[in-house]
This record gives C-alpha cells, sequence and structure tokens, in this order.
C-alpha cells in the first residue's frame, strides 16, 4: 500500500469507508518519517500524541460523526503557525522553547475538521529566506537531490511531502514562500488571497504580505484544505469577510475561452533558465490544446518588484520582530555586568544572540529605511511602487483571466550557493513577490523534471478572490498530465 | 547610499541588536549592497502615486465592546524566562555603576 | 508677581476612555485587579495574535473631539510607534501619527486672574493610542528586577494636544480643570488621576525681551505630573529653573534638542530625564494589521446624541436663567452633572433657584465630602430638600429648624417634612406665646436691654440661645423682631 502519492481526499475516503483507519494512515507516514528523516530534515519536531489523536478520529467517525473531506488524513504544519501548548520555533533560537498559550485559527480549523496533525516543518528562520538554511534547527534538503535547498521558506513543508512524509502540508507564503518550495519540491502550493485565511496565529513576517497556504501532491487536495480554511475570522481585522466558494465542485469546468496571459517581462527575461522558461511554454500549449486562448502581456514595474518587496517586508518585519526582546517569552541573555542599563543591556544581547544573520540583516534593513530622514526616500516610495505594480496587474487582468509564467527562475540550487550572496537570494523572488505585494491568488503547479532530474513547475496568478479559477485551471492542467505526483526515495544508506 | 560603520552602529542602537566591530565592518559592506539594490525604485516616477499600506481595500473593522475570555496568569508567564507568582521579572533600568555616579 | 518673561506652556494629556474592553481586545479595563490577570494574547503581544479595534472607543473619541470642537477626521488610521520597553510587549505602540481621529479644535474656560474673562486654547489634534502595563521598580534601584504587570497594556487612552497657548502655570491648570470636568460631563472617561486615568505632560519654555529682539529658551518637556497641584508647581518651578539657566548659559530654543525632565513631588523639582539619544526615532509607519477607519455620518449622528449639555452651556443657563452669581454656578457645575441634575429637579418640584443653590453647597455637598459619597448615593431627594425649601419659604418653619429635619433625614430616609417635624417635636407656634416669651427674657436680663439700648444691636444675639432653650420652635428671627419691637417701645 503505498499512500505518499494517494490523494489527501482519497485517503479520506478509504478512512471514511474504514478500508483503514486514520491511525493506519498516521502510523504509515510516522514510519516513513522515522526512515527519511535523518536524510531530510523536514521537521522541526514531531507533534506529540498524534497517534491519541487519529484514534479519537477513528471513534468519532465510527460514531457516524461527519467531519470533513479530509477527516484522519494526516497532515504537516509550519512551524510558524501557532498550536497550543506546543513549540512553535519559528526555526528560531529566539522561540526554540516557545509554546504559545493559544491556537493559530487555520490550524484550529483543521484540527475541528478532523484532521492529524503529525509535526511541525521546518523554514527559514521567521521565515526570512529562499532555502531553509537560515533555520536555527539546520537546514533541509531537498529530497530530489539532497545537496540542494529544498526551497523556502517552507522548505519543510514541501520537502516533508516530497519524501511522502505527510499526506498535507500547510505553509505560509510572504514573498513567496509556499510557490517557491513547491516549485523546488515537485509538488503543488497555493498562495491565496491576502486576507482569505486568517493570519490570526501565524507568526508575523511581513503582515500586509503573510498569507497561510496549503501544499499537497494533488490540486484537488489543495481545493479541499482551502474549504476548509477559509473564511472570516473576527480576530483577525485583515481577513476578508467574503463568501467561501465550494472550491471542489468548481473543479472541472472546461478551460475553453479562458484567456491567458504570459507577462512578457518574465518569460523574456535574463535569469530564466532554458529547462524552467521550457517548462513555461509547454504548459502554455497545453492550455492551448485545452481551449485556452493566449495573450502576451506587458508588466513595466516587473523589475521594481523584488526591490519594492525588499523594503516593504524588512519594514514590517523590523517592527514585528520588536517583540522578541527577552521580557515575556523566547531567548534571553544577559548583558555585560557593567552595562549602564542592566535592561537595554540585556534585550540588545538577547535579541543579538537570538536572531541569525539574515533576520538581523533584514531588521536593520528595515529599521534604516523607516529611520528619521529615509522614510519618505526608501518606505514610503516603495509603497507607492507597490501601488504601480498592483496597477499592472489589474490592467492585465482587464484583458485576461489568468497569468501563466514561471515561479522561480531557476530549479533548485546547490546548499550553501547564495548564503553569502544576500542580493543573489533575494532576485530568486523576482518572479514571485508580485502577488504578494498586490495581495492576489498564486499558485505553483509541478511541469516535470530537468535533465538533471531536478522538478519544475509553473506558476499561475488570478485576480483577488479567484481561487477557484486558478484551482480549476491547475486541475485541468493535472488532468491533461502536466506533472504526476511523485515521491523521491530516500537515497539508500 | 553607501553605509558607514557610524550608521550601522546608529541603527543598531535603535533595532536593539549588537555587532562586533568585525561584524559592523561586513554589515555594512552588505546593507551598502542591499541599499543599492532597492535604490533602483529611483528609476520610477512616483509623483502623484498614492501609498499602498494595505493589499485590499477593506476598511472600518471594528468589533463590539464586549469581555471575552483572557489567559490565566499561570498562562500568561508560562513563557516568560524570567517571572515571580505575578510578574514578569526584568533586569533593573539603571545599574549599580550608573547609580553610584549620580 | 511680575516676571521678566513670558511663558509659553502646551499640554499633552493622555486620557483612559470608559470602555468595558481594551482597545484591541476584549480584555477588562478595570482598575485594581491581581497583576497579569487581565490579559490575553493580543494584549501580551504573543507571536501571531492580532488586534480588532473597539468601536466603542471610536465613538468615545468622536463624542470627545465634538465637544472640543474639533474637526472630526472622515477617515483614519493606525501607526505603530516603535520603541523597546518591557512595559510595551509588542515592542510598538498602536497609535496614530498623521490621520488622527480628531482634528483642530479648541476650548475656553474662565480665567484664572480675570474670572470673568475666557481664555481660549487651541487644540492641535486628539489621537486614540493603546497604554502601556505598569513597570514596578525596585526602590533601591539597581539592586533588583523590576516586575511588570500587562493588566493596563491595551487600555485605549486618547492624547489630547493643545498648542502653546498657556502662559501661566495658574492657566494651564484651569486649563486642565476644566478638560477634566468637559470630560466627566460628557462620559468619556473617569478622569481619576490617581488611577492614572488623566495623565498630563507639558512642554514649555519662555520667551524673554532682551535689547528689543524676543529670545526663546529650549523646550522642556515635564513629565510625571500627578495632580493638577502637581503641573501648577511643576511649571513655576520649571519656569524659574529655565530662566535661571538662560542667565547662566544664554541657551535658546534650537541650541538643544527637546528635553524631557521628570517632576519630583516631594522634592519640588524638575529633573532631568535619562534619555537615548536616537529613543526619539520612533519610525511610525502604518499598522498592517489594521485597516483605516472610515467615520460614518450614522457614527457622528450618534455621537453628537450622546453630547448633553457642556458644563460652560450650563453655567451659563445658570447665570441667565435661574440668576445665580457666576461664583455659585461655577460651584455647582464643579460637582459633575449629578449635581447641576439634583439643582435642576429641586427648581422643577418648585423650590427658590438662590436657595437651592445654597442648601446644595451648604449641605447636601457638606455631607456628600464628608461621608465620602456621590451625588447619586445621597438619601435626600430633590424633591425632599425642595419640599423643605418651600416649607421655610412658607414659614412653616424656621432655617435652624429646617437644618434639623435635613439631619433627620440623614438619618431617616424616604420621610417627609411632616413626619420629620413631628419626630423632632417641631410645632407651629403662635406669635403671641413667644412675645411673652420675649418679654420674660428680657426681664430676665436687664443688662442685655442695657447694651442694646447703648447701641449695641448685637448684644440680643444672647437670647436667641435662651429662648430656644425654654421653647425648641422657637424662630430666632421673629424672637429677635419681636425683642427689638418691645425694647424699642419702651424707649
Amino acid at each position: 500500500m503505498n499512500l505518499c502519492t494517494l490523494s489527501a481526499l482519497e485517503l479520506a475516503t478509504r478512512i471514511q469507508a474504514r478500508e483503514l483507519s486514520s491511525v493506519e494512515a498516521t502510523q504509515y507516514f510516522l514510519s516513513r518519517i522515522a526512515e527519511t528523516e535523518q536524510h531530510i530534515h523536514a521537521f522541526t519536531h514531531l507533534a506529540e500524541g498524534a497517534l491519541d489523536r487519529a484514534e479519537q478520529i477513528d471513534s468519532r467517525l465510527k460514531s457516524g460523526e461527519q467531519l470533513s473531506p479530509l477527516a484522519g488524513v494526516p497532515i504537516a504544519i509550519k512551524d510558524v503557525l501557532c498550536t497550543i501548548g506546543d513549540r512553535t520555533t519559528c526555526g528560531s533560537r529566539m522561540l526554540s522553547e516557545y509554546r504559545p498559550p493559544y491556537m493559530a485559527t487555520a490550524v484550529q480549523k483543521l484540527v475541528d475538521a478532523g484532521l492529524v496533525i503529525v509535526g511541525k516543518t521546518n523554514m527559514d528562520e521567521f521565515a526570512m529566506g529562499g532555502s531553509t538554511e537560515s533555520s536555527y534547527l539546520g537546514p533541509t534538503r531537498n529530497p530530489w537531490d539532497v545537496q540542494r535547498t529544498p526551497g523556502g521558506s517552507s522548505g519543510g513543508a514541501a520537502a516533508s511531502l516530497a519524501a511522502g512524509m505527510c499526506s498535507l502540508s500547510i505553509g505560509s507564503d510572504t514573498g513567496g514562500s509556499v510557490r517557491q518550495p513547491a516549485a523546488f519540491c515537485g509538488v503543488c502550493g497555493l498562495k491565496p488571497t491576502y486576507g482569505r485565511i486568517s493570519r490570526y496565529g501565524l507568526v508575523a513576517f511581513a503582515s500586509s504580505l503573510d498569507q497561510v497556504g496549503p501544499l499537497a501532491h494533488h490540486v484537488q487536495d489543495l481545493a479541499a484544505c482551502m474549504a476548509i480554511m477559509a473564511g472570516h475570522d473576527n480576530r483577525d481585522s485583515t481577513s476578508l469577510a467574503a463568501e467561501v466558494p465550494d472550491y471542489l465542485a468548481e473543479l472541472g469546468r472546461p478551460l475553453k475561452g479562458l484567456k491567458v496571459g504570459i507577462i512578457r517581462e518574465q518569460v523574456e527575461h535574463a535569469a530564466l533558465e532554458a529547462e524552467v522558461r521550457d517548462a513555461v511554454s509547454h504548459t502554455q500549449r497545453m492550455l492551448e490544446e485545452l481551449g485556452a486562448s493566449i495573450l502576451e502581456i506587458d508588466f513595466p514595474h516587473q523589475e521594481y518588484a523584488v526591490p519594492t518587496y525588499y523594503l516593504v517586508a524588512p519594514c514590517e518585519a523590523s517592527s514585528n520582530l520588536s517583540r522578541y526582546d527577552g521580557v515575556h517569552y523566547g531567548y534571553r541573555e544577559l548583558g555585560d555586568a557593567s552595562a549602564e542599563s542592566p535592561l537595554d543591556a540585556m534585550i540588545s544581547r538577547s535579541r543579538s544572540r537570538g536572531f541569525g544573520p539574515e533576520v538581523k540583516r533584514r531588521i536593520m534593513l528595515g529599521t534604516f529605511a523607516l529611520s528619521a530622514g529615509y522614510y519618505d526616500a526608501y518606505y514610503k516610495k516603495a509603497l507607492q511602487v507597490r501601488r504601480l505594480i498592483t496597477q499592472d496587474y489589474h490592467r492585465a487582468f482587464q484583458d485576461v483571466d489568468l497569468l501563466l509564467g514561471p515561479v522561480t527562475p531557476t530549479p533548485a540550487y546547490p546548499l550553501g550557493e547564495k548564503l553569502d550572496d544576500p542580493v543573489q537570494m533575494y532576485l530568486g523572488d523576482l518572479f514571485t513577490v508580485g502577488a504578494n505585494l498586490a495581495g492576489l491568488p498564486a499558485i505553483s503547479v509541478p511541469a516535470g523534471f530537468t535533465s538533471e532530474g531536478l522538478p519544475v513547475a509553473v506558476q499561475l496568478q488570478a485576480p483577488a478572490l479567484e481561487e477557484s479559477r486558478l484551482l480549476n485551471a491547475a486541475f485541468q492542467l493535472q488532468q491533461a498530465g502536466l506533472f504526476t505526483p511523485q515521491v523521491a526515495e530516500p537515497p539508500a544508506t | 547610499m553607501e553605509l558607514s560603520t557610524d550608521d550601522i552602529r546608529k541603527v543598531a542602537s535603535l533595532a536593539r541588536l549588537e555587532f562586533s566591530e568585525q561584524e559592523l565592518a561586513s554589515f555594512s559592506t552588505q546593507l551598502s549592497r542591499i541599499v543599492a539594490f532597492v535604490e533602483k525604485l529611483n528609476e520610477v516616477d512616483t509623483a502623484g502615486v498614492e501609498e499602498m499600506a494595505h493589499p485590499l481595500d477593506v476598511h472600518s473593522v471594528l468589533r463590539a465592546d464586549e469581555l471575552q475570555p483572557g489567559l490565566s496568569r499561570e498562562s500568561a508567564l508560562h513563557n516568560a524566562p524570567s517571572h515571580d507568582d505575578e510578574c514578569f521579572l526584568v533586569p533593573p533600568v539603571l545599574g549599580q555603576k550608573s547609580h553610584g555616579s549620580r | 508677581m511680575e516676571v521678566p518673561y513670558k511663558i509659553v506652556i502646551g499640554l499633552e494629556v493622555h486620557v483612559q476612555l470608559s470602555t468595558r474592553t481594551k482597545l484591541f481586545c476584549g480584555c477588562s479595563t478595570e482598575f485594581g485587579a491581581a497583576p497579569n490577570t487581565q490579559v490575553c494574547p493580543v494584549c501580551l503581544g504573543q507571536p501571531g495574535a492580532l488586534p480588532v479595534m473597539n468601536r466603542s472607543a471610536i465613538d468615545l473619541a468622536i463624542r470627545t473631539g465634538l465637544a472640543l470642537n474639533c474637526e472630526i477626521a472622515s477617515v483614519t488610521k493606525w501607526d505603530r510607534k516603535n520603541y523597546f520597553y518591557p512595559d510595551l510587549p509588542k515592542g510598538y505602540q498602536i497609535s496614530q501619527f498623521d490621520q488622527p481621529i480628531c482634528g483642530p479644535g479648541y476650548l475656553e474656560f474662565s480665567d484664572p486672574d480675570q474670572p470673568e474673562q475666557m481664555l481660549r486654547v487651541r487644540l492641535i489634534r486628539a489621537h486614540l493610542e493603546e497604554d502601556a502595563g505598569k513597570s514596578m521598580h525596585d526602590e533601591a534601584a539597581g539592586k533588583s528586577a523590576s516586575r511588570i504587570d500587562l493588566n493596563r497594556t491595551g487600555t485605549p487612552l486618547l492624547e489630547i494636544v493643545s498648542e502653546p497657548d498657556l502662559h501661566s502655570p495658574q492657566a494651564a491648570k484651569a486649563y486642565l480643570t476644566e478638560l477634566r470636568l468637559l470630560l466627566t460631563y460628557l462620559g468619556v472617561s473617569d478622569c481619576n488621576m490617581q488611577e492614572g486615568s488623566l495623565r498630563a505632560d507639558a512642554n514649555i519654555n519662555l520667551h524673554i525681551d532682551r535689547d528689543g529682539e524676543t529670545l526663546a529658551t529650549p523646550i522642556v518637556e515635564v513629565k510625571n505630573l500627578n495632580s493638577f497641584r502637581a503641573v501648577e508647581r511643576a511649571l513655576i518651578y520649571e519656569s524659574q529653573r529655565q530662566y535661571d539657566e538662560w542667565q547662566r548659559t544664554g541657551a535658546v530654543l534650537g541650541d538643544a534638542p527637546k528635553r524631557t525632565f521628570g517632576w519630583d513631588d516631594q522634592r519640588g523639582v524638575t529633573i532631568p530625564q535619562r534619555e537615548k539619544e536616537e529613543s526619539s526615532d520612533y519610525r511610525y509607519f502604518p499598522d498592517p494589521d489594521l485597516v483605516p477607519v472610515h467615520i460614518t455620518s450614522e457614527q457622528l449622528e450618534y455621537a453628537r446624541s450622546q453630547l448633553g449639555e457642556s458644563p460652560s452651556a450650563i453655567r451659563q443657563r445658570l447665570v441667565n436663567e435661574h440668576a445665580l452669581k457666576p461664583y455659585d454656578a461655577d460651584v455647582i457645575v464643579s460637582q459633575g452633572r449629578g449635581v447641576v441634575d439634583y439643582f435642576d429637579r429641586m427648581i422643577q418640584a418648585g423650590a427658590n433657584a438662590k436657595r437651592s443653590s445654597s442648601w446644595i453647597q451648604q449641605e447636601v455637598l457638606r455631607v456628600m465630602n464628608e461621608s465620602n459619597q456621590g451625588i447619586e448615593d445621597f438619601c435626600i431627594t430633590a424633591e425632599q430638600l425642595s419640599e423643605l425649601v418651600l416649607a421655610v419659604d412658607a414659614g412653616d418653619l424656621d432655617t435652624t429648624r429646617a437644618k434639623d429635619v435635613f439631619q433627620y433625614w440623614l438619618q431617616h430616609p424616604g420621610s417627609n417634612v411632616q413626619s420629620a417635624k413631628q419626630a423632632l417635636g417641631i410645632k407651629d407656634v403662635d406669635q403671641s406665646e413667644i412675645e411673652a416669651l420675649c418679654r420674660e427674657l428680657l426681664a430676665e436680663n436687664p443688662k442685655i436691654v442695657a447694651q442694646y439700648k447703648e447701641g449695641n444691636t448685637k448684644a440680643l444675639g444672647a437670647l436667641i440661645g435662651a429662648a430656644k432653650k425654654k421653647n425648641a420652635n422657637a424662630d430666632p428671627r421673629l424672637v429677635r423682631e419681636l425683642s427689638q419691637k418691645i425694647i424699642e417701645a419702651e424707649l
């Protein structure tokens, strides 16, 4: 029995039909984890009592309780979402012992829907990075090539799926942190519209960009997950009140008549590697075969998306991360005994030792850009360009229903390659940050492998709240054979 | 713009981060590069463009003035690096040294 | 005293709004709870927790703004003010920077130097913000840890910022007094300074005329002003200190950045506070966790409907419609809306306004002060007291006996004039009976009669006590009148 690439919905159906129990499914994935985790390091830690919870779900299902189409399915949660009483580390020394006194809304909804949390997945520290190398707990490896990065910041989430360690995974996406690792690991990943899923309990990196998003092998599993997590939360002022569509029911609409835009500045970008460009072209042809028409779209501010993002995000982050001062929770280290103010010395020492270099770099950048005399030139300017980028999208969506393009300029790169060159690392986000700046939904869909055997992927983007359109197009591509869900087997030991 | 080690020191102090001299030097190089990178935005004419702090056009989200259950004190203090039965504890604002000199 | 400079003062007043719950979470704002028992993930600044705005705080801020003649913003938004302090758990305070809920306005109050003149202080703005928690420092600082209580964290504050339109410490105090009165009338705050519901910081400097040009001394912000008396004393001290400093150093505005001084109430001095060089760089930016608020016409209408009559309008009414002296009107109004209502109800029940005013001032307020109770807890109703005043007017009983009735009511709430008179043995007395009494007394006290005849009219006072001893119901006024008549008839 291979459950790794079985759709989570199919797995739930079997559990519902009592062909196998949630306990058995959970045991299956836990034993996969036991075999594989040593090579991949996808998790910061495993959740306590997963089997007990699976057993409870089994007995509730047995008693006839209707939970959800995904009840009983083992799921992994990125360690940036608060799980009550269980550690939530954000991949940081700062929170290595932190146990939240409350539950993230998105996670609570999954638990209420009967999903079984098996563990918390590894990530770049505070979700800042694109390689999961900045985690205090050590890097995650790409199951397709353990010398390479799984991407980031939700590297653990994507790798846990690619290595067959869970059936579903939840990540977060601030500038591509769901889509880029999904692309590097050959799985599907959705960044919903800003505000579609509650951010309550999602430890903030950049509040106006952060969004929770699901990863899975199958597009329909993303839809099922969205049906559970999406919706208004009165504890998040930025969550949307719009009605949640029946995402599953909306799958299967033919693509005939769909207008798909290709952003010229993206497919012609110098940094785009040929095999990724080929994947986009291949997908384009497939969409045409499915009845869609293709239009070329101009995106005048494409080049400014990354610089804009690397001002907006660090500015918000510098403030969001001010709460880590060694006082109410988190890492504390006393400063020099001779300090004029032992309090200030403690705060500075705790922050300096509790945060890793990338986090400190971004705090410094954000603090600088917000400081007196620089605000207008940097932060305000970025907010203005952000509007221009958003207007590029609005203009595009007057002509087309979806945008097709690459997720990343390259496939997964070797670990360590970009660690010493922040700007190179940042440029890897050039196709993903736009959706975050504009608050729009976007999906990463696997599109085969390179000649070296590394996954490649394409990105679809849609207007706000059009997740159904995205999911349907991705589902049609899946059905048409753009990709076949598969897991990487661990290297022989 | 080029950021000097003095600039970095000032920003670090605002951000409550401390760096060794060596770190300061490497940070000023790195941050100068990053700042030069984001200064690409200067190419864009943004005259009259309204700032966009929020991605979506939502406003006036208000809640009723009604009590909601909070946390127990035990739970509130649970993660604190230092606390007594009632409060969070922090080192004194002013140390022995500065007091002696007053 | 004439001083060789002009004092320039602007005040920043923080008022705690009377909401049940905090500004951005559902925790109670009640004062006095055990430390860290009114907290939740939001006000503790736990990672991932998010703020949601309290509608009532918006309503109270609009009501205050309208009463202060402020422009009310059609769109207002939230900004983060970033600084580190252990009682600020998020490392930033949610406040309002460039789009405050209330724009320019003004407040008028009577000039303490010339009470018939009104002073007008222009207000720059009033904005909402969340309060910080409480740090409890060890007395022997430097020896042990400080303790942090976050119950107060997130309590809604309205910061009301004035232009530097105040030119004496006394005027500053008068402004605060009027502001507090207005706010309590509005019901937007209890303004309890002991509990920190009203806190004032003052910006002060001097304008000194020297050789035909005006020099300004560097601005100092004085903090830790915990009472109106402290405001006045601190500003008196600080203005003299600045003058001395200027004479010593010649430093003028612009030579140094704004400094912060704390008021030491015990020693009666202002002391420079330790500040980090960069601490004023708060890096304000729009809070991405909160969306802007559009103020609707319904909200404005609702706030307007909650305004009620302002203290200054009531003062005018008491003077114009009820012919009270401005001083008396002020005493009544200063007691708060409850006492004004009491006064109005007495008038409505038929009592004379001036009598009502003096009964309230002399008796009601005395008892309230002695027993430390509010007018709402006072056991004699306005209607009862009105009945008593009317009885005195009708000559049914004299003022002294009326006061006995008042005292009796304090012990026996709910009884009327008749039953009190009965219980106190007050009888209506015949004039001939009193006349007989007077003759008897004058016969017994030839010395007093002699003194009166020599022109000492006050001598008769001694008779009144004696008359009361013989007949408790004797009206002193009548005793005096009749005695005078009898003596003068003999002349």
